[in-house]
């Protein structure tokens, strides 16, 4: 049997499971970028950054991946995508240039140190907003006339993708609090767990709001989620949502450490769900569907074998690294 | 102004950021595995000081490294969609390869490198080394695998949608160019690396000619590049000669050849040369020497630009300049290798002040040399982004000036601020000699930065 029909999905498959994983892991490192400016210079500070120094390159990689694995997997949807999203890609680079580089230069300086950690919050937020931004542009969808992008260099600014923007930046805080609060000891676990409430709070909102207006977007939206007799299936996915949102809300209230960061990891599975049965099997809302898209299978093949190969392996010792890092990030002894 | 000048200027400028790093890191990565070899042979602490003092200098590096390789993932689809669209299918995986077999490795086996050694102990901890050094290896095969196949397009076919599909991946990966290109790049990175700790050792030696650390890496460092400038010449040579049977046009631009010369060609040693009128000003040259280094035989005829439709031609004024300013740089630095080797044979190695300033000032040679090579032979592909098959012209997006000027004046803004402030780090980093104690990477926790900071210590620790 050939695999060849079925090679577009699987890589699909492939292409979400790496930025699923980027978002939930660099979620978490961006997240702690968010709320560097709500913990005082000096210590803390240097705490919460060193409880991510030695995975936040290899979380950023998974971002390499998308977009690599994109313009191999599906060059069409890049091409296209790419110009559509020209302008909140190019902030998204550059934010990440800053607090990537952050992480080594703040130790390098203690006159400037001021600056590098301003570089890394405001880099981490940008880059959370850019991402978010480019979430709600491909949802709301872009004009294509033949194989490449048609529309303005604008397009991507409209208010459900301000507002999907904000969403990214209020989710990932909310990743890096309970990070936090699994992390860190004392002081600065305790002012996570509030920090924590807060964004478990807006991260909520802005997925119900996100929600709400998705439908109104495209008639397709619409159809899936809220027509009979789809909604039976997808009227899961809120209701395990609400689930969760109140497993969180106990595991707050438990002050539970290692649960909280657990219940927004299955948040993220959950809307990404949605995002899945919103799009598929579009890349493109509307315009572009997997097939369409694909490389012709023998690339898809050659990846494959590749892929098949290595991201066991890649899996595996990226939990090496988090295993060895395990535990509380102590002041003294480590870093 | 046109937004294909700009386009072109950004990814330009943004891959010349680039590679600076990566060009340093594959030889400081190999460097840190031998000295950890070593450490881990001998027992001795010199080796592990060493470690420690260029584990910092690497990680700064290698961040910048890092944020700039991401930028250059994404600049293929900004302004190059329909470049994207077509070679999609042959780069692609390519790249994905990368990604997969290279770029996790290094990522995933950096953290413990740089903050492992007391957690995991010294035999996982030179694992993760190997990793690391072995991951911007791969890195290099698959990238220059590339970059090769954009230069010697081979085991292709085109689809019915205009894109370029792999009829043999074998064929595709080790495209006729690919083997000599990668030799040249990494023995590039190696020598480059060898002339920043050769600068660093002797920039050392110069104030403190007895601290042991300091000796060792400037004996290693001009041992490897009296090792490496003689191989490189050997295979840049053998290079060319490639690219003359490949991309023969690439050759003619190099060599100022406007005109044929049916009966052996002059080498052209300086001159100013006139894109407009086709020709050299102020020539230099020596008389058929040109046909017996490309030919092997002195009268051998060398077609020049004459025998290539005007549309078809490289920039010469680029090529010209810059091929000479790489191999100008490359003959110094076999002249470094012969000084240090004079001078270890006199028994003058770490108290020749000439041999110490010729190599402090050769420090940022492989830097300028690694850009100027590139520039060679990336200027040396136009007016083709794919050779003879996609022109630069017909692969850019939809692009808008504005849009592209405002995104490269963002670019080169960032970039200036960034990178330069990494240098300056790194070189705030080589200004210290290392030293007994020498702290590692691991960032500096409050608790330790009143015992190890390495200010402190160094005036503490000198007699």
């Amino acid at each position: 049997m050939s695999l060849a029909p079925l090679l577009p999905s699987i890589w699909a498959g492939l292409i979400a499971f790496a930025v699923f994983a980027y978002v939930v892991l660099d979620g978490f490192d961006l997240g702690i970028g968010i709320l560097f400016p709500l913990y005082p210079p000096g210590r803390s500070r240097d705490i919460l950054m060193n409880s991510v120094a030695p995975v936040w390159d290899g979380n950023e990689t998974w971002l390499v991946l998308g977009g690599g694995g994109l313009f191999a997997a599906f060059p069409l949807a890049y091409a296209i995508l790419m110009p559509a999203m020209y302008a909140p890609v190019i902030a998204m680079l550059l934010s990440l240039v800053f607090r990537g580089t952050a992480f080594e230069y703040r130790w390098r300086t203690v006159r400037g140190r001021w600056a590098w950690d301003l570089a890394f919050s405001a880099g981490s937020t940008m880059a959370a907003f850019c991402q978010g931004i480019v979430l709600g542009a491909l949802l709301q969808g872009v004009t294509v006339v033949g194989r490449a992008y048609a529309g303005g260099w604008w397009d991507w600014l409209t208010p459900f993708s301000l507002l999907t923007g904000a969403s990214v930046v209020a989710g990932y805080a909310l990743l890096g609090a309970t990070w936090l609060v699994m992390k860190t000891e004392t002081d600065i676990q305790q002012r996570a767990f509030r920090l924590s409430w807060r964004f478990a709070a807006a991260t909520l909102l802005a997925i119900v709001a996100v929600s709400l207006a998705t439908p109104f977007l495209d008639n397709q939206y619409w159809r899936r989620w809220l027509t009979f007799p789809s909604i039976l299936a997808t009227a899961q996915v809120p209701t395990m949502v609400s689930l969760t949102a109140a497993a969180l809300v106990w595991s707050l209230l438990r002050q539970k450490e290692y649960l909280p960061f657990l219940l927004v990891l299955l948040l993220y599975a959950l809307c990404f769900m949605g995002l899945g049965i919103s799009l598929y099997p579009d890349i493109l809302p509307g315009k572009l569907t997997i097939a369409d898209a694909a490389a012709p299978a023998n690339s898809q093949e050659f990846m494959l074998f590749g892929a098949g190969l290595l991201i066991p392996l890649i899996l595996a010792y990226t939990a090496y690294g988090y295993w060895v890092f395990r535990g509380k990030v102590k002041e003294a002894g480590y870093h | 102004m046109d937004p294909l000048i700009l386009a072109r200027a950004q990814f330009g400028f943004t891959i010349a950021f680039h590679i600076v790093f990566p060009a340093f890191s594959i030889g400081l990565a190999s460097y840190l595995a031998v000295l950890e070899t070593l450490w881990l042979k001998t027992g001795r602490d010199v080796y592990l000081q060493l470690f420690r003092y260029w584990l910092k200098i690497f990680a700064v590096g290698f961040a910048a490294g890092v944020v700039s390789g991401l930028v250059m993932s994404y600049q293929f689809g900004t302004n190059w969609s329909v470049f994207a669209d077509k070679a999609g299918p042959i780069l692609g995986p390519l790249m994905a390869y990368e990604v997969l077999s290279a770029f996790f490795l290094e990522a995933g086996f950096l953290g413990v490198m740089l903050f492992g050694l007391e957690r995991v102990g010294p035999r996982l901890h030179y694992v993760a080394t190997l990793a690391v050094a072995v991951g911007t290896f791969i890195s290099a095969f698959w990238i220059l695998s590339a970059n090769s196949w954009m230069q010697t397009p081979a085991g292709y076919d085109v689809n019915d949608q205009g894109q370029f599909v792999a009829l043999d991946w074998l064929t595709v990966i080790f495209n006729p160019s690919f083997p000599y290109r990668l030799v040249h790049m990494v023995l590039a990175a190696y020598l480059t690396t060898a002339l920043v700790v050769g600068a660093v050792a002797a920039f050392h030696l110069l104030r403190e000619p007895d601290n042991e650390a300091t000796r060792i890496m400037f004996s290693m460092a001009m041992g490897m590049i009296t090792l490496v400038a003689p191989l490189q010449i050997i295979a840049g040579d053998a290079h060319g000669l490639n690219t003359l049977a490949n991309q023969p046009v690439k050759v003619m631009a190099m060599e100022g050849h406007y005109q044929s010369h049916p009966a052996g060609a002059p080498l052209i040693l300086f001159g100013w040369p006139d894109q407009a009128q086709a020709r050299i000003d102020y020539e230099v040259a020596i008389p058929k020497l040109g046909s017996l280094i490309l030919k092997h035989d002195a009268n051998a005829p060398l077609a020049g630009l004459d025998s290539v439709p005007r549309a078809d031609w490289p920039s010469v004024p680029i090529l010209f300049w810059s091929f000479r300013l790489m191999v100008g740089l490359g003959l110094s630095m076999l002249l470094l290798a012969a000084a240090s080797l004079l001078a270890r044979w006199r028994g003058r190695l770490y108290d020749s002040l000439w041999l110490l300033r010729f190599a402090i000032v050769m420090g940022p040679a492989g830097f300028v040399a690694v850009i100027a090579g590139w520039i060679t032979t990336e200027v040396g592909r136009q007016p083709f982004t794919i050779y003879h098959l996609l022109r630069t012209d017909q692969s850019a997006s939809p692009l808008a000036a504005p849009a592209v000027a405002a995104s490269l004046a963002a670019f080169a803004l960032v970039y200036f601020i960034v990178f330069a402030a990494g240098v300056f780090y790194m070189l705030r980093l080589m200004g210290h000699a290392p030293h007994p104690g020498e702290p590692g990477a691991e960032h500096l926790g409050p608790i330790r930065t009143a015992g190890h900071f390495p200010e402190p210590a160094l005036k503490g620790g000198k007699p």
